[in-house]
């Protein structure tokens, strides 16, 4: 048999234990009276919340949420079709998927992760930008390990002067494309 | 074309089809393809190491900025990049003048024809996709266009001798880049479509004849000193052929962190060497042993190859790969090592069907009949 509202006699929808002054006391309340006592926020709850949620188009009944799944914009591969082919899509893939590619190319290569030799013409000053954003780089964690604070804040300006985020120091690159032209790639 | 028409005076194969030459580097378009660069004069000097080494190769791969790789490329996009590469300017052993072949255009026995003359790849045989090749008039070097790259750049020399290869490589490797922008990144080098090609996107290779070593069963050696270096093993064709006879195709898998010339230098002076000194002290453990035996394998493989009246492929290039220990090793002075390197490239089926008319695959009478020949 359904339990009544201690209050009135609607069904109760909030059972609740209280325990005051070593004294324990079972409420049941129907919803509009527990609000009325500050035993439940009101907002949506329960099937309401369902309701918002739905129509947010948060929560569908039907399907488990979906992890949104990353892709080139440039050619839509995704790492999974990567991996299975063996094979990136586009010279950008390198630079949207540069630390899932970082860690495979580096076991592939037996722990080798950054270009050493010949490049192109046109990306010597990124090539010497790289070079010195590397070695700042290198000097911030020697600093930072040392606990030399104001010399590593140093170190962090110049890199940030160089362009880009300090924190990106760590990833031991410019994860720039020589020459790229982010809109030329035909479909 | 009829066997005859398609054969040059001297019984090599003529033009394939699809060919062309560009403007900017005019070529004798109706010039044949001449004896392989593999092959020498009889009367030159012979080239370091060819005892042991038969030919050195080099391959730099390299893509274009601003579009897709070759595998996610739309045939309209492939055709584009076929005539960027076309209109760029070649240099270095190009020098010569560029003969251009449109492989989609061209029948499938030229393109055997090509890849036998290891100019394109396996993989570049068959496919479906618009693609060519520019050869140089010597054919010491070749670039593929649309293989897994954009731009498979390769130059070929007999015996070994990488590190000439190299610099006449990054002088092309140089010009070609006046006119193409390669797509390149500061920290993975220069990318290409499989990851585990990036950085220099070289790759350094030496066909290896390691027959004394397979008598003495002690390949096992070789696998496990190419295991320790980091090297791929392959066949004779490279990369997915299979050995064949005692022919083996070494090259390096690590391409970033390592200058090109760091990797070529290491690979002519340290890792090759190495191959060599086993096959050659092999040949001197088989010669102390038991000469007459040796003699007596080298002899036989003559003997069958001056009368046999069928032979197929892998018989011809079995028999002629103990003809070559026999002339490496100076106990057959009749053949020279010229010749036999010369044969174990004709005796191929394309090679074959072109210089003696014989259907694709059904040749071995054809093989022994020019063989024989050959030998007189």
């Amino acid at each position: 048999m359904q339990r009544l509202c201690d209050c009135c006699s609607n069904p109760a929808t909030v059972h609740e234990t209280l325990v005051e002054n070593g004294v324990k006391t079972e409420v049941h309340l129907c919803a509009e009276h527990a609000v009325e006592r500050g035993l439940i926020v009101p907002g949506p709850h329960g099937p309401a919340l369902v309701v918002a949620k739905l129509l947010q188009g948060q929560l569908s009944a039907q399907q488990p949420a979906r992890r949104a799944v990353k892709t080139c914009p440039t050619c839509g591969s995704s790492m999974q079709s990567i991996r299975e082919a063996g094979l990136a899509g586009c010279p950008l893939c390198y630079r949207h998927f540069e630390e899932e590619l970082g860690s495979l190319i580096n076991r592939a290569q037996g722990g080798a992760s950054v270009h050493v030799g010949r490049h192109p013409a046109h990306a010597a000053e990124l090539v010497d930008r790289a070079a010195l954003r590397n070695k700042l780089a290198r000097e911030l964690r020697e600093a930072v390990s040392r606990e030399e604070y104001e010399r590593a804040a140093k170190i962090r300006d110049r890199l940030q002067a160089l362009g880009g985020q300090a924190s990106d120091a760590f990833a031991e690159s410019d994860s720039t494309i020589a020459g790229e032209h982010e809109g030329e790639a035909q479909p | 074309m009829t066997p005859s028409e398609s054969s040059s005076a001297d019984g090599l194969p003529s033009q394939p089809s699809g060919v062309a030459s560009t403007d900017h580097a005019r070529t004798n378009s109706g010039a044949p393809l001449h004896a392989s660069r593999l092959v020498r004069a009889d009367d030159t000097q012979p080239p370091p190491d060819a005892d042991c080494v038969l030919s050195s190769r080099i391959r730099l791969a390299r893509n274009l900025l601003g579009f897709h790789f070759v595998n996610k490329a739309s045939p309209p996009m492939l055709s584009d990049i076929v005539h960027r590469v076309q209109s760029a300017r070649f240099g270095g052993p190009f020098a010569g003048g560029v003969r251009w072949v449109n492989v989609q255009a061209t029948a499938p026995a030229d393109r055997l024809l090509l890849f036998e003359r290891n100019l394109i790849s396996r993989p570049f045989v068959e496919a479906q996709h618009p693609r060519g090749v520019a050869i140089s008039s010597d054919e010491s070097a070749s670039v593929m266009v649309n293989e897994e790259d954009h731009l498979r750049l390769q130059m070929l020399a007999p015996g070994l001798q990488l590190v000439a290869l190299a610099e006449r490589m990054f002088a092309l490797d140089a010009e070609l880049e006046h006119s193409l922008e390669f797509a390149f990144h500061p920290r993975f080098g220069y990318l290409t479509a499989c990851p585990t090609n990036v950085g220099t996107g070289i790759r350094v290779s030496a066909m290896l004849h390691l027959p004394a070593l397979r008598l003495l069963e002690e390949l096992d050696k070789v696998q496990r000193a190419a295991k320790d270096l980091h090297l791929a093993v392959r066949g004779f064709h490279g990369e997915g052929t299979d050995a064949l006879g005692d022919f083996f195709q070494v090259s390096n898998q690590v391409t970033l962190g390592r200058s090109e010339i760091d990797i070529v230098e290491e690979f002519n002076s340290v890792i090759v060497p190495r191959f060599i000194a086993y096959e050659r002290a092999a040949r001197r453990a088989l010669l102390e042993r038991d000469a007459a035996s040796l003699d007596d394998r080298i002899y036989r493989a003559l003997g069958i190859l001056r009368t046999c009246r069928l032979l197929t492929l892998d018989e011809a290039i079995k028999f002629l790969s103990r003809l070559r220990l026999g002339a490496a090793t100076g106990r057959l002075t009749e053949v020279p090592l010229a010749l036999i390197d010369r044969l174990l490239l004709e005796v191929q089926p394309a090679h074959l069907a072109r210089t003696t008319g014989c259907e694709l695959g059904a040749d071995r009478a054809a093989r022994a009949e020019f063989v024989r020949r050959s030998l007189r």
